[in-house]
């Protein structure tokens, strides 16, 4: 079992590390220049700003889930994971619709008499970057909540905690364990972005390391620079990671009954509290949801052929990921829970990743052996998993270690191995994160780009590819259509993955 | 099992085992769609070349340059087509490209001649504006840069068309370029990675004009029959963009590439251009109705090596006007 984490952990560091020595290699070196230091400056800025804010806005959100039940509960947590799995570009013209120069806060605004609000800047990097990733930190905030059992809250409850006591006893400690891996996350993600931070930027103040990648192959040809570039990259993701798993100490709750306890959730002012934090956070989540709809219905109508066969390879290639995906996933947590803790960093590091250069790479291994083409969609299969591989591990690596903690002495003692131990007590026990972290690896495989367009002939075009080649062809209307086709396959695959993980759990 | 993937190996054994020859065209994303020019184009030349036509995609014309230097000589590509003047300068110096041995193209607004890239559509740089908005547009870069309207253009750094802009300004005002920026600033709403991007924000109203082609507008005349959009007149000129083809050097099937090239020239492939590509044909041929309204007198283009040395000083001059 542990020869096979390390292995894993062994080839997601590989499957990092080799793209980018192959271009440093192909190059002959690495380079910087004096303009990238401004870059990173504002890489980080950006980076960090982003995570706090989303992490912050998250914590109320997540424990009003945790605590409340109402009507629509379910649903409303499925759905306010949608941004999240939106194409950025698709993200930016919803989030327009709401607050772009024509867009609804500003059209208030003015029948207010008050002055326009400008979304072009740093604050409109921020709102994108927040409205991106306030669905994934709030999901993974919750899922610490609901991980602690439900005894201890009845316990609380039979010793009348005060609210505050119960913060300071449970849900404290659950938030020292969660918080650094979430705000870690948002941080590395939001390291690559790109077209949220340019276009939203307002120009180039607004440059990230990523967009300076991207010209370094793109126009200047400089792969040197480039492999410079993604490596300090990757090494500042390193860095978040490495803070992150420093930072986390395991809650140690113990094992609960798993029994469902209704609960007294506080009432007063704390119930108008967690209902202001759930209606605010719905509005600025579904509202900009609700623009692609609008804005997406008229094209579904009439989408091009070559749409349909796009979505079964994309399909098809969020499956094959899923698999690929949850399997390391699995083995580097387990390996994790026993106390191989370098494999936390081996599974952070393909989130800082930059694509254009673990594309670029992969290219330059590829193409000696075989035309690109011909490998297109399982290299994009590979990538997609890898780049999955960061957040599946988050979501499975806290509650494979709270297992053994809890069962694993037990497990032992009744000599439970191998795949007796995976059927009757891993896979069981996990099959709550298992679901979402499989919903979720889908949802971002159908949604990315990444380097399929570096690899892709007439036959494999993803459906995230037919839409950007709709864009670039003035068919707006067609690939606002494709766009909500995708996010609505995105999110049937997440809430079918998500739903079974529940269910077997329950 | 064993039966299907035998199946599945001699499928892909199959078109080798047939020996038509085959011409693989590397192109950017947007022409091998369905609703590209690739289809058609496609068609016309198998009808006549007894070969098989393979179109590979590669992002944009920059990122099509970025892969021919990735793959070197064991590039699988016999023809590119795709690359514009500011890239020729860079693409002839990876000596990976042959003569093409094509006369001149005939339909272009200024003499164009290069042995290694051959143009197959052109199109001039403007920005595109609505009509029911904006009744009176700016008339040159001084007129927008007095105005307060808004207006999206694309990252040099990452876009063709963003790069195409930092030369018309360059190639207009020259060493008062920078000047020209400065006064730009406060109009650019913001810059986008590429052109659908900016386009898409300004359909959606965000800006009242954005960098584009002469051409956009007959798109919305004819595909949309929207007479609404247009394209404003400036005084200074406008800048070309000239979409080129070229033979590889290391193409295994040397005189298929340039019969292709040779193709390209033809009314078969250029008729398909103007609604498709939406850009200019670079043959003589009558063009759709409505795809012309009226043109600018004055063309601008700066030369191969005047382009490439034009660019790095553009760019700092362009970045220091934008980070204020």
């Amino acid at each position: 079992m542990a020869s096979g984490a390390r292995a894993i952990g062994a080839v997601a560091v590989l499957l990092v590390a080799a793209p980018l020595a192959a271009v440093a290699f192909r190059a002959g070196g690495l380079s910087l220049s004096p303009a990238d230091w401004a870059a990173l400056r504002f890489t980080l800025w950006q980076a960090a700003l982003s995570a706090l804010i989303s992490v912050a806005l998250a914590v109320p959100v997540a424990r009003a889930l945790a605590r409340r039940r109402f009507p629509g509960r379910s649903a409303l947590i499925t759905l306010m994971g949608a941004p999240f799995l939106l194409p950025v570009i698709v993200a930016v013209m919803g989030l327009l619709a709401l607050f772009g120069r024509g867009g609804a806060v500003n059209a208030a605004l003015s029948a207010l008499g008050l002055p326009a609000l400008s979304i072009y800047g740093l604050q409109g990097v921020l709102i994108a970057h927040v409205f991106l990733n306030l669905p994934l930190a709030t999901r993974m905030i919750l899922q610490g909540w609901l991980a602690i059992p439900a005894e201890r809250f009845r316990l609380a409850e039979s010793l009348s905690f005060t609210p505050a006591q119960t913060f300071r006893h449970l849900e404290r400690p659950m938030l020292a364990e969660v918080l650094p891996g979430a705000l870690a996350t948002v941080f590395a993600l939001c390291l690559t972005s790109f077209a949220v931070a340019l276009i939203l930027g307002g120009g180039p103040r607004a440059t990230t390391l990523e967009l300076a990648i991207y010209q370094a192959v793109r126009f200047d040809f400089d792969l040197a620079h480039a492999a410079g570039l993604a490596l300090v990259q990757v090494l500042v993701g390193g860095a978040a990671a490495l803070a992150a798993w420093a930072a986390a100490r395991q809650a140690g709750f113990g094992a609960g009954l798993d029994r469902e306890i209704p609960l007294t959730a506080p009432a007063g002012w704390r119930l108008g509290a967690d209902a202001l934090a759930l209606g605010l956070a719905a509005l600025f989540l579904l509202a900009p949801m609700a623009a692609v709809v609008i804005k997406g219905a008229p094209g579904l109508m009439d989408l091009p052929a070559q749409v349909w066969p796009a979505l079964a390879r994309s399909v098809l290639v969020a499956l094959a990921s899923v698999l690929l995906t949850l399997g390391a996933a699995l083995g580097l947590a387990l390996g994790a829970a026993r106390g191989l803790r370098w494999l936390d960093i081996a599974a952070a590091l393909p989130l800082a990743t930059s694509g254009l250069v673990l594309g670029t790479g992969l290219f330059l291994l590829v193409h000696p052996l075989a035309p690109p083409t011909s490998l297109a969609l399982p290299v994009t299969v590979m990538v997609n998993a890898l780049l999955a591989l960061p957040f599946a591990f988050r979501l499975l690596a806290p509650e494979a270690l709270a297992l053994k903690a809890d069962y694993g002495r037990l497990a032992d003692s009744l000599d439970l191995r191998g795949p007796a131990r995976l059927r009757l007590l891993i896979l069981p026990r996990l099959a709550r994160p298992l679901g979402f972290a499989a919903g979720l690896v889908a949802a971002l495989s159908m949604g990315d780009l990444g380097v399929i367009a570096l690899f892709a002939g007439e036959q494999q075009a993803t459906l995230p590819l037919v839409i950007q080649r709709l864009t670039a062809a003035y068919r707006m209307e067609a690939a606002a259509g494709a766009s909500l086709l995708l996010v609505t396959a995105s999110l049937a695959l997440f809430w079918i993955m998500d739903r079974r993980g529940r269910h077997a759990a329950a | 099992m064993r039966i299907s993937l035998a199946a599945f190996v001699s499928c892909l054994a199959l078109p080798a085992a047939a020996e038509t020859p085959v011409l693989t065209v590397l192109t950017y994303d947007s022409f091998i769609s369905e609703w590209g020019p690739g289809p058609a184009v496609e068609k016309a030349f198998e009808a006549s070349c007894s070969c098989d036509v393979r179109f590979v995609a590669g992002g944009d014309g920059a990122a099509l340059l970025a892969r021919l230097q990735l793959e070197g000589p064991a590039s699988e590509a016999d023809v590119v087509l795709g690359l514009d003047t500011n890239l020729t300068a860079a693409a002839a110096a990876t000596g990976l490209f042959a003569p093409h041995g094509q006369p001149a193209a005939t339909a272009l607004p200024l003499p164009y001649d290069d042995p290694l890239f051959l143009p197959y559509d052109w199109g001039w740089f403007a920005f595109v504006f609505d009509r029911t908005k904006l009744p009176e547009p700016p008339k040159s870069f001084a007129d927008l840069a007095a105005s307060d309207l808004k207006i999206v253009i694309q990252d040099p750094r990452s876009s063709t068309p963003g790069l195409g802009l930092l030369m018309w300004v360059k190639a207009a005002h020259g060493d008062a370029a920078a000047g020209v920026w400065a006064g730009l600033a406060d109009n650019i709403l913001t810059v986008t990675p590429g052109w659908s991007e900016a386009y898409g924000l300004f359909l959606e109203g965000e800006a009242d004009m954005v960098l584009s082609y002469t051409t956009s507008p007959a798109y919305h005349r004819i595909a949309e029959g929207d007479d609404t959009k247009d394209w404003a007149l400036f005084s200074e000129g406008h800048y070309l963009q000239i979409e080129l083809a070229g033979v590889l050097a290391a193409s295994d099937q040397p005189d298929l590439a340039k019969s292709f090239l040779a193709f390209t020239q033809t009314p078969e492939f250029q008729a398909v251009i103007p609604t498709t590509n939406w850009m200019y044909p670079a043959a003589e041929i009558p063009l759709p109705e409505g795809f012309e309204t009226s043109r600018p007198e004055t063309s601008l283009l700066l030369g191969a090596e005047e382009a490439q040395a034009a660019r790095d000083p553009a760019l700092a001059e362009w970045q220091a006007a934008l980070a204020q």
